[in-house]
């Protein structure tokens, strides 16, 4: 499919040990024909994950599968930041560890990026072909409450802000990331408005989302009071 | 122009339509005073209505929990055969 163009996989993980085993085997079963590499940034986790990456390696090869650790828990943002600096392609996926995104879904990033020569490519879940599974009403409607308010607010000309399975170019993400200063779902939110202000090509494929460990996905009263001052931080700086 | 700007714009343009139509008088001048109102009521009425809608058309993927079912377990099976230690948890 890509003569050309290499794909880095940046795999932010904390306790995946199962996950990232299953994750690395079904982007080796769906990009076949795709030059890329896996970069698991781990954050010290105490469950072994980075045995299985090393183990991994000894499968797929060192060359194919990189693992960068990080001492300890320091934060999604730097975790891109230092993945990046490792990475040798020119096109950069960031995708999360649990399983929520599925690999089958890249093959679409890469098409969609081709055929529109977009510098970013977003997943989202918000129309039709894509979905979510395993949240429960509660966890929609906020989902939506903060959709419409960020859409109404914000204009970012993207349906799905806070989703995180995006095809960068490489460029783009470094240009973008150094600006974005915010935490947790609010920097995906972050880097996709600041990469639209900026005039970025973005384009969007549909995602299913599929959220396997029910009610992990925790949004209590203090993640809507970050969510709404991320909102207020992004109506100010961008 | 910052977010907020472009925002507060659009309002300024509105208030000035507005105080416009008060200057004016092409409508009846207790029609214009509510007008602010019917503003703020509909604007509340279309974030409930995108909500709503929203809600109701959530797309969901019962069918891919199954399909990633299926996955998990044919990489365990692979990953098993390659020696990795894929059975702890």
């Amino acid at each position: 499919m890509a003569e050309k163009n290499k794909y880095s996989i940046i795999i932010p993980t904390y306790n995946e040990r199962l996950n990232i085993a299953l994750i690395v085997y079904l982007v080796f079963k769906h990009l076949s024909d795709v030059d890329f590499e896996i970069i698991v940034v781990d954050d010290g986790s105490p469950d072994g994950t980075q045995d299985i990456v090393k183990q991994l390696q000894k499968v797929y090869g060192e060359d194919r599968i990189l693992l960068r650790p990080r001492p300890r828990k320091l934060g999604l943002g730097t975790a891109y930041i230092h993945g990046l600096k490792h990475a040798s392609g020119n096109f950069v996926v960031i995708m999360d560890a649990d399983l929520s995104h599925h690999p089958k879904y890249l093959p679409r990033f890469i098409k969609k990026q081709m055929e529109t020569g977009a510098s970013i490519v977003t997943g989202t879940r918000y129309v039709t072909g894509g979905g979510v599974h395993g949240w429960n009403l509660m966890r929609k409607l906020t989902s939506r409450g903060a959709n419409v308010l960020a859409q109404t607010l914000l204009w970012p000309g993207v349906s799905d802000l806070t989703g995180s399975f995006r095809l960068y170019q490489k460029s783009a993400l470094e240009d973008i990331i150094s600006s974005c200063v915010s935490k947790g779902y609010v920097f995906q939110m972050e880097m996709i408005v600041r990469a639209s202000r900026k005039g970025y090509h973005i384009e969007e494929v549909p995602i299913t989302f599929v959220d396997r460990v029910f009610g992990s996905s925790k949004l209590g009263g203090s993640e809507i009071v970050e969510y709404l001052k991320g909102l207020l931080y992004l109506l100010v700086t961008t | 122009m910052k977010q907020i700007v472009k925002i507060l714009t659009l309002l300024l343009a509105v208030t000035a339509v507005w105080i416009g139509l008060l200057q004016t008088s092409t409508i009846p001048e207790s029609y214009t005073w509510l007008l602010p109102l019917y503003l703020i009521v509909s604007l509340g009425c279309y974030g409930l209505l995108m909500v709503g809608v929203g809600l109701m058309n959530f797309p969901t993927c019962p069918q891919e929990a199954l399909f990633l079912q299926q996955d998990i377990i044919e990489a365990k099976e692979f990953l098993k055969k390659k020696g990795v230690d894929v059975g702890s948890d």
